[in-house]
């Protein structure tokens, strides 16, 4: 019980950093909502779901850039589809990101491309390595035979 | 708090009664009327070109014609004068020359006159001269001695005189031949003397002394008038000629008077007729003679006769043509020129005399032709006068009305200038406006602190109101620049009424305001019109009533025009329905009201409604069977609220305007919404009129002709048209149930019926104003029931009881005084109905009371077919869902109830997001399908399939949310075309038409317009939000249930 409670208390400061750094937004909470016993994966799933799909994006987009010369749209597509999952999960830096890219992208600035990539990828791994955390919280909650609690 | 009240303020408003100027609806009118006229010319312009075509444009060959009119006229008005002038002074001329000619022709009468009777008395004084030589042949020559002497023939001639008139007298001189002389002398005893002088006559040839005369003439006596030069002359010729002879005019002796001497030859022997003058001469023996006094006989003579004063008569002599000798008259210049001339026959034809004659005055100056003649003259002028004014005052109007039509024309295209323009740039600001609207739903989901966040509300709702106030300019515009086109569809109004029942639900949840429809049983399932504008004519009046209304009811009623015209006929047919049962409620209800609230418009009353529901009950029949294809149809918004003031009814459809400035204060609304109302209806062929009482409450009704559908025409149309072209037809599994409606109020027992009736199910009222009597006649009833199983009766699956059927909270009690009545309750009879609560609002702890009491479910008003339907599905067993009273007080449809059991198709092509929707869908009890692009969902929409709705992401690769759009609603068409109607039975779907809402980020990107182009229903923004995810589905499947 005390293991739980003091997962339980790391989880919930956890998820508290997460939303005043600003690396989570409203919609994570509204996931969190949409987990319930029917879907108690849900959001585990979503998450490791937009894992391996950004990283996948992001290998594109690393090999796109690199080539010359830049197809932007095939870009500003990838980013798009990176802005569009990031926004669905809540990674709200991730996504502001996503725009600025997009802008460097109607640019054609390659320079600035590379920039705004490095600042995605940053945005990224960060959110990835934070929310890997949470999820491994949680994970343990739930093998310690606790509950997860719901943000109000 | 601060929330609460900004939001209150800036409450979404309809319209309101208004102050303003309303320029603008006027305007269009005269729009229209001039478009049914034309411009055309003055009626009164008979004169010019009658027959010619009206011009199109009034301005430049008007203006010739008018000119050309105008010199026209002219010259026919100089003409016109010249005319008349000349009528008056022939006038005067031959008025004139008659007077004249009559003037002359009495001169001639009176210079005839005159002639022939001096002629007459001269030739009767020359006859008498002759008589007097027989008298002297006879007694003075035949007799020796001679029987006359002197004094004898004085006398004789004296006691004659009257036979001879115009003589003075007569004398006889004896012919005496010088050698006679001596011897003559000597017998007379005197000498012959000379005339004139009386001296003796020196010797001579012969003599003619004078022997016998009239007193008159005794100065002659002795003298010898052969010394007269005159009477010597006459002597000859009257002895050579046998005949009587005049002299010459002269002075006579004595009287020195003008006058004329006759002298007749007296013969000593009676001489043969053709005897010679020697002969003649031989045989003289004296001479007559006998002066004639002219200047004195004659003018007695003519003084005898009329009007001897008028004129001036002279005689003249003239046997010398170029010398006229006067005998009588004046040879003066007196008298007028203008004279008769008579030919005068005074028996000597070597004598020629005439008689002339003048009027002593001038002529008269010609009065009567004058005054003839100057008053046609006046009246001639004056006419032209009148003339050339009323030319010139019709001339004047005439470019007066040109000026008013350029003007008008001026008037009018800047009318339409304005309404261009608001067209124009209300589209233009809708469109950034739907940018800021979406920006700040944006900025509102973001982390705001609490008055940020009241802030961007409050900027959020003001924008909505901003929006709406647009649309209405934009409506407005469009019905005054005659561009409204209205649409020729058929829909079910009912549905349309229970739309707008949810619309309003929320607003008036908490106010305790009641909200119902009714619709008669008599109009039609479809009818054809144009939906959409009666949905907004409808909206706008029950927002009106919603914003002025704070306790008591709503009322929504269409009936047939025929129901309300035969109520005032009193009807003889008695009331034979069994179940509704009115003898008692008159006297409970101070107005027989939905509320129980006096309304303004006492034709609302039960009475009326009652007739209008016997008249619809017994002849369903005959009105379903009536001939004419369109219905007219009474639509009636009934409030109690807080009326008009009788000042503002005037202006109450004035765009713009309220009833005071006050009342936008306090309501808010801008007053373009009646307005807007009044112009459809009337667009629609229909007439909207009002009644309100100030703190009574108002009435809006209107009239609208209505064509009547058939439902195979509704199916075939409605994938194009109706917005809710997905609602599943209302469940009929409640068919043949039979339902109690208690309460208190008759006109609330109707509206529930109404709507049970629409669901198939069979409804007896009992409507007692009373809790116990009720209680006893639904026991009765239920008794009925068990006793005898005729048809008629049967049993009871449901009752219904309004929650403040005796006043508030009354009806929750009804099941405890049921139980009182008998001991088991209900539930001790054989057959258990369902006791079912109607409540306008209830919270937490009245749900639970009344669920402890017996109620099996609770329906919360507004009252609507489907809400009903849900509730009934629970109560009676038939759903698949079990719902708890609580949620169902959440409201109708909450998302649960709105998505459970539905087939959704996800369209992304991003993994996370797809996972997302779904799980949110799923979570909705939704059964959600994934694909990946568009292509996929083509093919899994491939006809038939299961899906009831599509969620598009707009931004796929290779084919985007749109591209799909379109081709997945191409494939519908031709499969709707190729299939036969009964496939969609097959489906449990209403048509094939798959409600597809796009997903999207970028609210800016997918604007309505756009989405609406390629067959998209709406949109939800990505990520999900609860409440906007709501609206989009809930248009969709709220009357699915």
């Amino acid at each position: 019980m005390d293991v739980i409670g003091r997962l339980q208390r790391q989880r919930t400061e956890l998820t508290q950093a997460l939303f005043k750094e600003g690396l989570l937004d409203e919609q994570f909470t509204q996931l969190q909502l949409l987990q319930d016993p029917n879907n108690p994966d849900f959001v585990a799933e979503v998450v490791s779901l937009f894992f391996e799909d950004s990283e996948k994006l992001l290998d594109e987009l690393t090999r796109s850039l690199e080539q010359d010369p830049v197809d932007y749209k095939k870009v500003d597509a990838y980013v798009h589809q990176f802005k569009g999952s990031s926004s669905s999960i809540g990674a709200q830096r991730v996504k502001n990101a996503c725009v600025i890219f997009r802008t460097c992208c109607e640019e054609r600035s390659q320079e600035g491309c590379r920039q705004a990539l490095q600042q995605v990828k940053h945005e990224f791994f960060l959110i990835k390595s934070r929310l890997e955390a949470l999820l491994q919280l949680e994970q343990q909650i739930l093998a310690a035979g606790g509950t997860i609690p719901f943000m109000e | 708090m601060c929330q609460a009240s900004s939001k209150k303020t800036m409450k979404c408003r309809t319209d309101a009664i208004a102050v303003g100027t309303g320029k603008g609806f006027q305007g269009s009118t005269i729009a229209r009327s001039n478009y049914q006229l034309g411009p055309g010319r003055l009626p009164a312009k008979w004169w010019v070109q009658a027959s010619a075509p009206p011009a199109i444009c009034p301005s430049a060959p008007n203006m010739q014609n008018q000119r050309v009119a105008k010199r026209w006229h002219l010259r026919l008005l100089v003409l016109w004068v010249l005319a008349g002038i000349s009528v008056s002074i022939w006038v005067f001329y031959s008025m004139n020359a008659d007077i004249v000619k009559r003037r002359r022709e009495r001169l001639l009468n009176m210079c005839e006159e005159r002639a022939w009777m001096l002629q007459d008395q001269f030739v009767s004084s020359l006859n008498h001269v002759r008589a007097l030589t027989a008298l002297v042949t006879t007694f003075h020559l035949g007799k020796q001695p001679s029987a006359l002497d002197q004094d004898t023939f004085a006398v004789y001639a004296a006691r004659t005189s009257f036979e001879r008139p115009l003589m003075t007298g007569v004398a006889y001189a004896i012919r005496v031949l010088h050698s006679q002389r001596e011897q003559f002398e000597r017998e007379q005893g005197w000498v012959i003397k000379k005339m004139h002088s009386n001296e003796l006559q020196p010797a001579q040839d012969e003599y003619a002394p004078t022997v016998l005369t009239q007193d008159t003439l005794s100065h002659l006596a002795s003298l010898d008038l052969m010394s007269g030069e005159e009477d010597h002359e006459n002597i000859l010729r009257a002895r050579a000629s046998g005949k009587g002879a005049l002299t010459s005019p002269f002075r006579l002796l004595e009287s020195n008077h003008l006058g004329v001497v006759l002298t007749f030859t007296v013969y000593t022997t009676d001489l043969p007729p053709d005897a010679s003058p020697e002969e003649r001469i031989n045989k003289t023996a004296g001479y007559m003679g006998g002066a004639f006094d002219f200047e004195s006989l004659v003018e007695n003579l003519l003084r005898q006769l009329a009007e001897s004063q008028a004129i001036i008569v002279n005689v003249y002599d003239i046997t010398n043509k170029s010398n006229p000798l006067v005998m009588y008259g004046l040879n003066t210049s007196i008298g007028t020129t203008v004279s008769h001339i008579s030919k005068l026959e005074f028996g000597d034809p070597l004598r020629k005399h005439e008689m002339r004659c003048r009027f002593y005055k001038q002529p008269p100056v010609p009065w009567s032709a004058i005054t003839t003649s100057t008053g046609i003259l006046v009246i001639v002028l004056l006419i032209g006068h009148i003339l050339y004014a009323a030319v010139n005052r019709i001339e004047k109007v005439e470019e007066d009305y040109r000026k008013m039509e350029e003007l008008k024309l001026l008037a009018e295209s800047a009318d339409v200038a304005r309404s261009q323009f608001l067209a124009t740039v209300s589209h233009e600001i809708r469109t950034p406006m739907n940018g800021v609207l979406g920006m700040l739903q944006m900025l509102m989901d973001t982390d705001l602190d609490a008055t940020q966040c009241d802030y961007a509300r409050t900027a959020h709702e003001s924008g909505k109101q901003l929006i709406k106030l647009i649309n209405e300019m934009l409506d407005q515009a469009k019905i005054e620049s005659g561009r409204m086109e209205l649409e020729n569809i058929p829909f079910d109004l009912r549905i349309i009424l229970d739309d707008i029942l949810s619309l309003f639900s929320a607003e008036i949840k908490d106010r305790g305001i009641e909200l119902a429809v009714f619709v008669s049983e008599k109009v039609p399932a479809v009818l054809v019109g144009d939906p959409v504008r009666l949905h907004q004519i409808i909206t706008n009046l029950v927002g009106n009533s919603v914003k002025f209304t704070d306790r008591g009811h709503i009322f929504i009623c269409v009936h047939l025009v025929d129901d309300e015209n035969r109520v005032d006929v009193p009807n003889s047919q008695a009331c034979t329905e069994q179940s509704v049962e009115v003898e008692e409620e008159e006297s409970w209800n101070s107005c027989n009201t939905l509320s129980g609230l006096e309304a303004a418009d006492k034709k609302m009353s039960w009475e009326t409604f009652k007739l209008s529901l016997m008249h619809g009950s017994s002849e369903p029949t005959s009105s379903c069977l009536e001939t004419s294809d369109t219905v007219n149809l009474l639509f009636s918004v009934e409030d109690t609220g807080v009326g008009i003031p009788y000042q503002a009814q005037e202006r109450v459809f004035m765009p713009f305007m309220q009833a005071d400035s006050s009342t936008s204060r306090n309501y808010g609304g801008t007053g373009i919404g009646l307005s807007i109302s009044k112009c459809l209806v009337e667009l629609m062929r229909g007439e909207m009129t009002f009644v309100s009482k100030p703190s009574v409450g108002t009435t809006f009704r209107f009239g609208l002709p209505l064509k009547k559908g058939d439902p195979s025409m509704f199916k075939s149309h409605a994938e194009a048209n109706w917005r809710h072209p997905q609602n599943a037809p209302l469940p009929t599994k409640f068919k043949g149930k039979k339902a109690l409606v208690v309460d208190g109020r008759p006109v609330r027992s109707q509206v529930t019926r109404y709507h049970l009736q629409r669901l198939g199910i069979f409804v007896e009222i009992i409507c007692s104003n009373e809790c116990c009597s009720a209680v006893s006649r639904v026991i009765a009833r239920c008794e009925t029931t068990n006793s005898s199983s005729s048809g008629a009766t049967g049993n009871i699956d449901m009752v219904l009881i309004d929650k403040d059927a005796w006043g508030p909270n009354t009806g929750v009690d009804f099941p405890d005084s049921l139980k009182k009545q008998t001991d088991a309750g209900l539930n001790g009879l054989l057959t258990a109905p369902k006791l079912i609560l109607l409540a306008m609002s209830l919270n937490d702890e009245e749900a639970c009371k009344a669920q402890k009491a017996g109620f099996k479910d609770i329906v919360v008003k507004p009252l609507r077919a489907s809400n009903i339907a849900l509730c009934l599905q629970v109560a009676l067993g038939f759903g698949n869902h079990r719902l708890k009273v609580r949620e169902l007080t959440e409201g109708p449809g909450s998302m649960h109830n709105l998505l459970s059991g539905k087939h959704i198709l996800v369209v992304d092509d991003n993994r996370v997001n797809r996972r997302v929707a779904e799980g949110a869908l799923v979570k909705f009890g939704a059964h959600v399908e994934c694909a990946e692009s568009g292509r996929e969902a083509i093919a899994k929409l491939q006809l038939p399939h299961k899906f009831d709705a599509c969620f598009m992401d707009v931004q796929m690769p290779e084919m985007d949310g749109f591209e799909a759009t379109r081709r997945i609603r191409k494939a519908e068409i031709a499969a709707a075309e190729r299939l036969p109607r009964n496939g969609e039975v097959k489906n449990g779907k209403h048509t094939y038409r798959v409600p597809i809402l796009a997903m999207t980020a970028d609210v800016i990107q997918a604007t309505p317009e756009e989405c609406a182009r390629c067959g998209m229903d709406g949109y939800v923004s990505k990520p999900f939000e609860e409440e906007q995810l709501y609206k989009a589905v809930a248009i969709f499947f709220e009357a699915a249930h």
